[in-house]
């Protein structure tokens, strides 16, 4: 796994292939869209999808804690599919978030599938967090240099072969855009004129793989052609 | 058939098409009726066609009138009004001609056992091209239900002539027993072989250099189906003969992506006879009787003699005359199948696969659908089960889990039992939760899953729906891009929202869109006669001097393959080895045959670097030379390997996520959903990853490996190949290409790539490609590799040759009326 700097705001800071951000400097490891419960908001409208998707994105969220040994979790807004998410927590799942939760500095930054503060959980909540000149916050909005998720964005890129789809970070120069880390996440095309509008001055997109990134500016997306 | 009706026996009838069997099915409830009139429904039609009710409609309709008859005749499909359905309800026609889906949704009603109370007859038409589908699994399960709701009702089969006459029987015989009418065979067709003068082409699969010939038959008959494998051929073909198509002569297009009233309107001309010709893919395969066709032209391998036959019995529908027909091979190895095809069709050498058991997804619908209609005991909905044909052999284990499947998802892991969707009372009977999910089931219903399409439309207020494409090819367009569509040549604008925008005309090379699907193999019986042709050389006499000369130089150069040992030849070309093997058992079993030798080859250290399967060969190539090349296609790489290849390709996903779809795990994707709120939608290839992991032997698992097995892996076909060659492997090394691999070698560079370690790769080539050309990098001193790991992966679309200027955007009448004054 290599993980790929950025600079935003004069931060160095670092895109895990994973779909998740790592800010050296201030030991801190940011998720984005963890939509933690998406499968059983689903059973309850009928659709009996695996029940497995947040054993599963804690597993994930475990491995990169041990890989960085954070001192701060930064969770950007929608860390449960719903606001009742929370409750529906299988006993084993529940115990193991409180754990990671209260032995780390764990911020929950509120998303729209999530504006309450999770219940019964470790942690600081707010609508928006702030370090050295750099604001993170669930939905992009702000003028200044920011970190935000929310959109989960994928991008296409046309190789020799076929069309790859994967979901990807989305860096610009005041904006850096994560990807969705839940496992039942969908996405959506950085083309899309409500991803592409927040990056007006351009930008590149970071596709990601199984040990680096891929990087691609924005208007090779799905355009790119090669011999 | 009247004796059969009289004793209230079930019969299947068995006739060439253009027997008049329709009809015949019908007549001895139209005796009934006149005997006794009733009210309520007396005779159930179901045919997989809408077309088909409609036309049986019309030519019922005209009988009965005349006759006087107090008999009500009624159509009933997705298209039908709620009105109309509504007065159904409460008047029920004494004839209901519908389509499974349109039953099943009937059946899932609380009021199923009212509606069907008097029901004394069934007819089933076109049962061939049902069993066997999972639209075929569907009505087996709903025949079933409808022999439980009116057990006094007799069911008539019609079918084409085929070669599992037996599992036919037992899928209208419902565990009953059954009569069989054949109707003897009317004259054979008259089939010929054609081909551009010139040239025999080496490869190819388009026939875009019959072009011209094709056009002279069309002149010289009255009316002409032209016949193509794909939708992406019929698109190239149809601008080719407009190209030479100097008299304007009406030349329409058929396809299942063009827009449905479009194909109304083709069809309508066809009937009136206002055409010459039509291309057509299988979208007229089936379908209505229509009289005035005088020939039939299949551009292409004709694949297997039943389809071949079904396709030339389209032109001519009178028992006394004998159907014409001419092939046209696109390729050398095609002309040897076209002829194996006429001695197939002169011997009836019927093929095509057996019926395979019923989908356990579409059983999990059809039990969720029957807990709407009532609650039932398990028991007996087993039973009841059980009876259908495609079911018989269901296990009640297997049962078990499909119906736990449908109860709470059927998790090793019991977190569901809150959201439950059917519950158990006292008894033990089986209830649905809710009407709500008893309305979302009934509107899940199907078993048609449709890969996301995006209308196509020209831009401006008067633009017009061309038809559908799918999303895949779609996205990859970038503004000014040109391509065919609907014989024409689009620019592409912008996809907004659903809908692609394009403009007439423009320049460049135009792509052609290809579509997931609709490829089918070789059958068995036509390789087997393919094969002995080449064996034997006394045969040859039939073919072109340029094939006679093909075969006898390899004969000379290497060897010919046996009719039952098979070939591998071994030679150097361009710093690297090639293997080709001359299997003869389709493409989707050499895919998979290419996945798992390449795997083996680099576990023997020979550095493969890739493959590429047809029809007939697979040829995979490396850096070292193979050695042992018998103990490569030993039958062993059928167990570990194929399973760890398996797990992780893509066809798996796609059929896992039509398995998803049909028995209820997630709802289709409604058309026109917003874009943005497919993030919200759980995306079934995440759900495949987590279910894997965490219950590999789910339900859902099972159903998708049995449907990959015999349908795009072809497994089962490649088992029985290795099994039959082993000991007879006949290796022979050469210093050159052999005269026999030339077409699969120039087909290199077509075939690709899917697979997650090879979308890493195919990734870092075009990242290091963009910065290179950016000169933010110095250029790789590597060789382009052509990665090792290799699937089935259909190439989105195939180029046209960029010097041909565009043609012009005239054509026919009718694939330009809404431009007309």
């Amino acid at each position: 796994m290599t993980a790929a700097p950025i600079h935003l705001a004069g931060n160095r800071l670092m895109l895990d292939p994973a779909g998740a951000l790592w800010w050296p400097e201030r030991k801190l490891l940011a998720v984005a869209d963890l939509h933690l419960e998406k499968g059983s908001a689903s059973a309850l409208k009928g659709n009996l999808v695996p029940p497995w998707d947040t054993r599963a994105t804690l597993d994930r969220l475990a491995l990169l804690i041990r890989r960085y040994t954070p001192r701060t979790i930064l969770a950007l807004g929608d860390s449960f599919h719903d606001a009742d998410g929370a409750n529906r927590l299988m006993p084993a799942d529940a115990t193991r978030l409180r754990a990671i939760a209260a032995s780390h500095e764990f911020i929950w930054l509120l998303g729209n599938h999530d504006p309450l503060p999770p219940d019964g959980l470790p942690g600081t909540t707010a609508e928006w967090w702030e370090a050295s000149g750099v604001v993170f916050r669930h939905q992009a909005g702000g003028a200044g240099p920011e970190i935000c998720g929310h959109h989960h964005p994928k991008a296409s890129i046309t190789t020799r072969a076929q069309t790859i789809t994967r979901p990807c970070f989305v860096s610009g120069p005041q904006r850096l855009m994560l990807p969705a880390f839940g496992a039942y996440t969908g996405g959506l095309d950085v083309r899309h004129p409500a991803i592409a509008k927040l990056f007006p001055r351009g930008g590149r997109a970071f596709l990601l793989g199984k040990e680096r990134l891929f990087a691609f500016t924005l208007g090779q997306s799905a355009a790119m052609q090669s011999g | 058939m009247l004796d059969a009706a009289q004793a209230g026996e079930t019969a299947l009838l068995i006739a060439p098409t253009g027997g008049g069997k329709t009809l015949a099915g019908f007549l001895p409830s139209l005796v009934e009726l006149f005997d006794r009139p009733q009210t309520g429904i007396h005779t159930l039609y179901v045919s997989p066609l809408k077309a088909l009710g409609t036309d049986v409609a019309r030519n019922l309709t005209a009988p009965v009138s005349e006759m006087a008859l107090a008999v009500t005749v009624e159509t009933r499909s997705g298209d039908t009004s709620q009105t109309r359905r509504a007065r159904q309800k409460e008047h029920p026609p004494n004839i209901l001609l519908t389509t499974p889906e349109s039953l099943a949704l009937l059946l899932s009603q609380t009021a199923a056992p009212d509606t069907f109370r008097d029901l004394r007859c069934i007819v089933v038409d076109e049962v061939h091209a049902l069993a066997g589908t999972k639209r075929g699994d569907q009505l087996a399960l709903c025949l079933a239900r409808l022999a439980t709701l009116a057990p006094a009702a007799r069911r008539v089969g019609l079918s084409a002539t085929v070669a599992y006459k037996d599992a036919i029987m037992a899928y209208i015989g419902c565990g009953g027993p059954v009569r069989l009418v054949e109707v003897p065979e009317g004259e054979p067709p008259q089939l010929e072989i054609r081909l551009s003068e010139d040239r025999v082409p080496w490869s190819g699969r388009m026939g875009l250099a019959s072009a011209a010939v094709i056009l002279d038959r069309i002149r010289a008959a009255g009316m002409t189906i032209v016949f193509v494998n794909t939708r992406a051929q019929g698109e190239l073909l149809f601008q080719a003969l407009w190209k030479l198509n100097e008299e304007t002569l009406p030349i329409a297009l058929h396809h299942g992506s063009l827009d449905i009233a479009q194909r109304r309107r083709v069809e309508a001309a066809m009937s009136r006879g206002d055409l010459r010709a039509v291309v057509a893919t299988s979208s007229l395969d089936l379908g209505i009787d229509w009289g005035g066709v005088d020939q039939v032209i299949q551009v292409g391998a004709p694949k297997g003699v039943s389809r071949l036959l079904q396709r030339v019995g389209r032109s001519n529908h009178r028992m006394d005359v004998a159907s014409r027909a001419i092939l046209v091979p696109a390729n050398r190895f095609e002309v040897l199948e076209c002829e194996a095809a006429v001695q197939g069709v002169a011997a009836r050498e019927l093929d095509g696969d057996p019926p395979r058991p019923g989908g356990l997804d579409v059983l999990a619908q059809h039990i969720l659908l029957m807990a709407a209609a009532d609650p039932f005991l398990p028991d007996d909905l087993f039973a009841e089960i059980t009876r259908a044909g495609p079911y018989s052999d269901l296990t009640r284990a297997t049962f078990e889990d499909v119906l736990s499947f449908v109860e709470d998802g059927g998790y090793a892991l019991a977190a569901y039992d809150r959201y439950r969707k059917l519950f158990r009372d006292a008894e033990g009977r089986v209830e649905i939760r809710s009407d709500r999910i008893a309305r979302l089931a009934r509107m899940n219903i199907g078993t048609i899953v449709e890969m996301p399409l995006l209308k196509v439309r020209l831009a401006g207020q008067r633009g017009g729906s061309l038809g559908e494409l799918e999303e895949s090819f779609a996205t990859m367009l970038t503004p000014g891009d040109t391509f065919m569509f609907a014989g024409r040549l689009l620019r592409f604008q912008r996809i907004r929202e659903t809908t692609v925008e394009c403009l007439e005309g423009g320049k460049g090379e135009p792509m052609v869109p290809a579509y997931a699907g609709g490829k089918y193999p070789l059958t068995s019986n036509l390789a087997a006669r393919v094969r002995a042709m080449l064996h034997d050389p006394a045969s040859w006499s039939v073919f072109p001097g340029q094939v006679r000369d093909w075969l006898a130089l390899q004969q000379e150069r290497s060897t010919l393959p046996g009719p039952d040992d098979l070939l591998v030849e071994v030679f150097p070309r361009n710093g690297r080895w090639y293997t080709v093997a001359y299997c003869f058992e389709g493409r989707n079993a050499h895919q998979t045959l290419g996945m798992l030798l390449t795997r083996r080859m680099e576990r023997a250290g020979l550095a493969p670097l890739g493959f590429v399967a047809t029809d007939y060969v697979i040829a995979v190539w490396s850096a070292n030379e193979p050695g042992d090349t018998a103990t490569l296609f030993q039958e062993d790489m059928l167990g570990d390997d194929l399973e760890a290849w398996m797990a992780e390709s893509s066809m798996l996903r796609r059929t896992f996520r039509n398995v998803a779809v049909i028995a209820g795990l997630v709802d289709r994707q409604q058309p026109g959903a917003d874009r943005t709120r497919r993030q919200v939608t759980v995306n079934t290839d995440l759900i495949y990853d987590v279910l894997r992991r965490h219950q590999p032997d789910h339900i859902l698992l099972r159903a998708t490996r049995a449907d990959a097995a015999t349908g795009l892996t072809d497994v089962g076909r490649l088992a029985a190949m290795l099994a039959r060659v082993q000991g007879k492997v006949r290796t022979v090394r050469l210093s050159r290409v052999s005269p026999l691999a030339v077409p699969v070698l120039l087909d290199i560079g077509r075939e690709f790539v899917r697979n997650e370690e090879d979308e890493d790769a195919l990734l870092a080539e075009t990242e290091a490609l963009v910065a290179e050309a950016k000169g933010e990098a110095e250029p790789s001193q590597e060789p382009m590799r052509v990665h090792p790991v290799h699937r089935a992966n259909l190439a989105i679309m195939t180029r046209r040759d960029r010097r041909r200027e565009a043609p012009p955007v005239a054509w026919s009448a009718l694939n330009q009326s809404s431009r007309r004054p």
